[in-house]
């Protein structure tokens, strides 16, 4: 296995009012192989979001590097980083755009880091692929191909960003909770999409559950986070003999409060 | 007489079209347009008085609104200054441009040229019709041709969701200048074409102007819902003649001409307070047939 992401001291300080230094990442290093799915878990504020948005781009960091594909991409923009990354949020309406139609938001995502030009958009062209896409997931998103995504259900909405964020297969797959905000049931039936979706095209995922089984049922690698570290790693081995049971015992010992 | 407020009702629609590419594409309202209306109108008309022809005069107008434009979007995107405070501030330093380029505060159009006079077979107020039906079907199509490619979509995705727009990797500060530069330029555009109409341009021309850009827009969104983009564009045709025709009917009614400021004000306000006015008196479908409760 090839290291895909690689990610040394990462630190992020934010000055509080009172002048006090909060340490949200703290000297982070982490390496992620070719082909795994790790899934992060960790308290509230324990610096998963900030780590996936340090990756992304979306926020500066203190120090560190992030290497991707063997590119220092450190000091690159969130733009140029998307050709590479993408990313499902946990709020549905952060991943689509909602006065735009499904298929539109298909096509956008189909273009993903090209440049943009004059061309006609040829909407229609792709129109059939679509349609096939959205059929597949099986919520009846295929019906709703032509109305704003802003129309849809939470989880119809949901699993279109998954669709537009693995549409182009990008290296690297940054799940933030992305079931959180749905029920129990509809969480589910996303979560086993996903699966199927990173399984079939074999994709490099990183996936931050507040849902302990889910850490455990899915994916071939384990991450705990506390105070902007990272204090337990377990591979797929390890965390096959792990069970619930251990795991909320270790998050007892550890007097992290996660929330189930 | 309704006729006359036809005709303006066309001129200015192109304001508000401009106004939409930023008002309602991209969520802001940029104060730009109080100055590169008269800029417009400056160019175009020193342009004319300097034997230009008056459709390279609307060109170069044109061009002077997109640069307009483009200094707002720097200052906004690059320069990280509050996108209100930027249209202000290029807003008020055009107020010097203007002055430099036509040398005095105003200059009228008497035995000139002009765009209307290309059309003199046709009765008064209908040559100002044709033109008017002329540029904004061309206007329309060009913008409507524009959204429909893959930048005008990207353009389009900015406003709508800013952060997923980046995260799928669009410029989105540069689809910001770009729509800046745009909606200048057809603002420029309208503020040659009126001046043309008017017969004058003025460096204080511009005051206001945003006020009728946004009543034409907000009215044809009032009586029409849930539309295609390029149905809402045609809206704002009719949102700006009914505006027109509503302030001929304030005048009619022999209210002083000097004060019709305030009721431009004042029925944009209204305008924009009809969904919460509707909401709070559950009055449901009287004005906005069609509308989702």
């Amino acid at each position: 296995m090839s290291a895909l992401l690689q990610v040394t001291g990462l630190t992020k300080i934010i000055t509080n009012q009172a002048d006090e230094d909060n340490h949200i990442l703290d000297g982070v290093n982490f390496t992620l192989n070719q082909g795994e799915f790790v899934t992060v878990l960790g308290g509230n504020g324990a610096g998963k979001s900030t780590l996936f948005n340090s990756i992304t781009g979306s926020t500066e960091i203190t120090s560190g590097t992030v290497m991707l594909k063997d590119n220092d991409i450190t000091k690159w923009k969130e733009e140029k980083r998307s050709n590479l990354i993408s990313r499902v949020f946990q709020d549905p309406k952060m991943g689509t755009a909602p006065r735009m139609t499904v298929a539109e938001n298909l096509l956008l995502a189909k273009l993903r880091g090209e440049k943009k030009t004059l061309r006609s958009r040829n909407l229609k062209k792709n129109k059939e692929q679509f349609i096939e896409m959205c059929t597949s997931i099986g919520n009846g998103l295929e019906k709703q191909i032509d109305a704003p995504a802003g129309n849809l259900s939470g989880g119809q909405r949901q699993s279109l960003s998954l669709l537009m964020a693995t549409m182009t297969q990008p290296s690297l797959l940054l799940l933030d909770e992305h079931t959180a905000a749905l029920d129990p049931k509809t969480s589910k039936k996303l979560m086993q999409l996903t699966n199927e979706i990173i399984q079939e095209k074999k994709m490099t995922c990183m996936m931050i559950t507040h849902q302990m089984e889910d850490a455990l049922v899915y994916g071939n690698r384990l991450i705990v986070m506390k105070d902007g570290k990272i204090t337990l790693d377990l591979n797929q081995k390890e965390k096959e003999k792990m069970t619930l049971k251990d795991l909320l015992k270790l998050f007892e010992e550890e007097k992290l409060t996660p929330t189930i | 007489m309704i006729i006359s407020a036809i005709a303006q009702g066309f001129l200015w629609a192109v304001l508000g079209i401009g106004l939409y590419l930023t008002y309602r594409i991209l969520k802001f309202p940029d104060l730009t347009t109080e100055g590169s209306f008269p800029l417009g109108a400056a160019v175009a008309v020193t342009a004319i008085v300097s034997d230009v022809p008056p459709i390279l005069a609307i060109f170069l107008a044109i061009l002077a609104g997109m640069g307009a434009g483009l200094v707002t979007g720097l200052l906004y995107t690059k320069g990280k200054v509050p996108v209100i405070l930027a249209g202000i501030l290029v807003m008020s330093g055009l107020h010097s441009v203007m002055l430099f380029i036509m040398k005095r505060p105003n200059i009228n159009l008497l035995n000139q040229e002009t765009l209307f006079d290309l059309f003199e077979g046709l009765p008064n107020y209908y040559d100002v019709v044709f033109i008017g039906v002329i540029v904004l079907v061309i206007l329309i199509s060009v913008v409507l041709a524009f959204f429909y490619t893959n930048l005008g979509q990207a353009f389009i995705a900015t406003g709508d969701n800013e952060d997923m727009a980046r995260s799928l990797g669009i410029r989105t500060d540069n689809m910001k200048i770009l729509g800046l530069v745009i909606s200048n330029g057809v603002i420029a555009l309208a503020g040659a074409l009126v001046a043309q109409n008017n017969g004058y341009a003025d460096v204080n021309g511009g005051t206001g102007v945003i006020v009728i850009g946004l009543a034409s827009l907000i009215i044809g969104e009032v009586m029409f819902k849930d539309l295609k983009l390029g149905e809402r564009l045609c809206t704002i045709v009719i949102g700006s003649v009914l505006y027109q025709i509503l302030l001929l009917g304030v005048i009619e009614l022999g209210f002083d001409t000097t004060y019709i400021r305030i009721f431009s004000s004042v029925i944009l306000a209204i305008c924009l307070m009809i969904p919460q006015i509707r909401k709070s008196l559950n009055l449901g479908t009287i004005i906005g047939r069609g509308e989702k409760e």
